[in-house]
């Protein structure tokens, strides 16, 4: 194990692992976190995994890894790199499987109390209206020419179907819609396990929950935001199921070979990657944008699932139940982005993986709503913890590639967790806290116990402390959904 | 086996085609797959990989797909190799349900190598 002491400090939130640590690496590692959070990085394989992706052909700057990092595949999860364009590579391990995982978060005027008597019919008309869990479908069913729309033109295809008005679009990221996508170059199985899945929430750690702005910390950003004391707010997380992990897959097995045809030598497989300007490197990554744009148009479809569900059990009791778009994040994603090297602008291709980006103020790509405040950065914490609303700010350009942390991150395997925790008692102890909790599943809600986490207000505090986002609301689960 | 974020599946087999069959098996018991009780079907699966480990994970995210897509399980398997060409024989029934979703089978730290009892590996999977 790399003792602490290999670390550079540059701050109580910053460390960092020089040029040289490792014979092989091509640019220093940053670390984001706190002494105990590093510790922890530090008890898997999240660091040397961070030093591999030095490694990766054409990364610029530093390789950046955030508070909440946890062990991926071959990349980190919590990890950022960017590639330099067009010669630098392109690694769907260096993305994630589940490609386009993100979170939404939209706004109501909705009181704790007011909407209490109702939460139980809240919650099984959500859990009705948003399929989760496991299973081949559950979702819409499109034909293979309708997915090959979605997947073209993501949560534009959606306003089209009237599942999304101008603001939703307007406040997604990209505004829904990643140029570049190419539904032709998903494969055939990616085609067949997307065609019944828009609208489905998925299984795993993916949930739909309602929450209690519990505490305000910046009054005019969250004013902007629509976010006030005291009221609910709804958040989604989830990203392109089978047709993400299918785009994937196939690319991660395409590509396996062709680093040695580019004369690329790579220290972990799942890091296998091809040159952005090759046919495999532009292959993967229309693929990769028609994939995210399928993400964006679930998470709207899910949006306009659980508005029904809102209005259904809610209107003509409460003055006013309607559910309005804050933001929608990406948290897994290859993006082309301009960003400065050594005083020089440079476009790259940053690749995010279990990280969020967090543009600052005044910078393009962020909506006009948010220009002055910078661009929310949603962060969920775990069941019964907390979740947090951030902005990005000037300083996450200049030293973090313009990104922030994306949750909490595991702490504990999941087999462990099933060990220590029991799902039923998991249940009824979130609902002494005030949290209802509709599940699929016992075992994997044991899996996904909050102490299965990491504390969530310490990852924050850690970007909060480098000055790489800032607090805006801190939220309080009290309903949960998840498959 | 203990993973931090995923699950990590650890078979032995004492040979090649046997490893494979332990791996679909294991996998089977992690997702909680259930198969009907039904006489089974023929079919063959026939894929190549760069080594044997990719055709591992061929092999295995074919029965995802035939899970999820198609609701088939398989009961038994003659696996067999040529080179880098694998066939495989299977024995295949509906599946009556499955408890837990796996999203891919990983390259991850996937090495396939001998042992005591044959051959082992550990398989990572995202779940």
């Amino acid at each position: 194990m790399i003792p602490l002491k290999a670390f550079e400090k540059l701050s109580a939130y910053e460390w960092r692992l020089p040029l040289g640590f490792r014979r092989d690496m091509r640019v220093p590692v940053r670390f984001f976190a706190t002494q105990g959070l590093l510790e922890h990085a530090l008890q898997d394989a999240s660091v040397e995994q961070a030093l591999n992706a030095s490694t990766l052909p054409g990364v610029l700057g530093e390789v950046l890894v955030m508070p909440d990092v946890h062990q991926g595949y071959g990349f980190p999860i919590g990890g950022v790199a960017a590639m330099s364009y067009p010669d630098g590579v392109i690694s769907p391990g260096a993305i994630g499987y589940d490609i386009n995982c993100g979170v939404r978060l939209l706004s109501t005027n909705l009181l704790l109390e007011e909407v209490q008597p109702h939460l139980p019919q809240l919650a099984e008309a959500l859990n009705r209206a948003c399929p989760s869990g496991v299973g081949k479908g559950g979702g819409m069913k499109l034909s293979e020419s309708e997915l090959r729309q979605v997947c073209a033109q993501g949560a534009k295809w959606t306003k089209k179907q009237g599942f999304a008005s101008e603001t939703d679009v307007l406040l997604t990221e990209e505004e829904g819609c990643l140029t570049g996508a190419d539904p032709d170059q998903l494969s055939e199985r990616a085609i067949e396990r997307g065609r019944t899945q828009l609208g489905t929430l998925g299984s795993g750690n993916h949930f739909m929950e309602v929450s209690l702005i519990e505490e305000v910390f910046d009054e005019e950003a969250a004013r902007v935001m629509g976010l006030y004391e005291g009221c609910l707010t709804v958040m989604i997380h989830c990203g392109s199921r089978g047709l993400g992990h299918q785009v994937c897959s196939d690319h991660v097995r395409l590509l396996q070979g062709v680093p040695a045809r580019y004369g690329i030598e790579l220290p972990d497989r799942e890091l296998v990657c091809a040159p952005l300007d090759s046919k495999e490197g532009q292959h993967y990554l229309a693929a990769m944008n028609a994939a995210a744009n399928f993400a964006f148009a679930n998470r709207q479809v899910l949006t306009a699932q659980a508005r029904e569900a809102f209005e259904q059990v809610l209107a003509g009791k409460v003055p006013d139940w309607h559910l309005r778009q804050v933001y929608d994040i990406a948290h897994n994603m290859g993006k082309l982005e301009e960003h400065s090297f050594d005083g020089k602008l440079r476009k790259v291709c940053v690749h995010r993986k279990g990280a969020t980006r967090a543009f600052g103020p005044g910078m393009p790509g962020v909506p006009q709503r948010y220009q002055k405040t910078g661009q929310p950065v949603l962060v969920p914490g775990s069941m019964g913890t907390a979740s947090w609303v951030l902005v990005g700010t000037e300083e996450s350009m200049a030293r973090s590639l313009g990104s922030c942390c994306h949750g909490a991150g595991r702490l504990m395997s999941r087999s462990k967790a099933k060990k220590q925790v029991r799902g039923e008692d998991l249940r009824r102890e979130l609902a002494e806290q005030g949290i209802l909790l509709k599940a699929g599943s016992l075992s994997g809600l044991a899996e996904e116990a909050p102490q299965a986490y990491k504390d969530v207000d310490e990852v924050v505090e850690t970007v909060s402390g480098a000055g790489i986002a800032r607090k805006v609301a801190r939220l309080r689960p009290v309903l949960v959904i998840k498959g | 086996m203990a993973h931090t974020a995923d699950w990590a599946l650890k078979v032995w087999a004492p040979d090649l085609g046997g490893l494979f069959i332990q791996a679909a098996q294991g996998m089977y018991a992690l997702m909680g797959v259930e198969l009907e009780e039904t006489p089974c079907v023929e079919r063959t699966i026939a894929l190549t990989g760069q080594d044997a480990e990719d055709m591992l994970v061929g092999f295995l995210e074919e029965l995802l797909y035939q899970a999820e897509i198609h609701g088939e399980g398989y009961r038994s398997f003659d696996v067999r190799f040529e080179e880098q060409q694998l066939t495989a024989v299977l024995c295949a029934v509906p599946v009556r349900g499955q408890g837990k979703e796996i999203k891919a089978v990983t390259y991850h730290g996937l090495k396939i190598m001998e042992a005591p009892q044959g051959l082992e590996t550990v398989i990572v999977f995202d779940v």
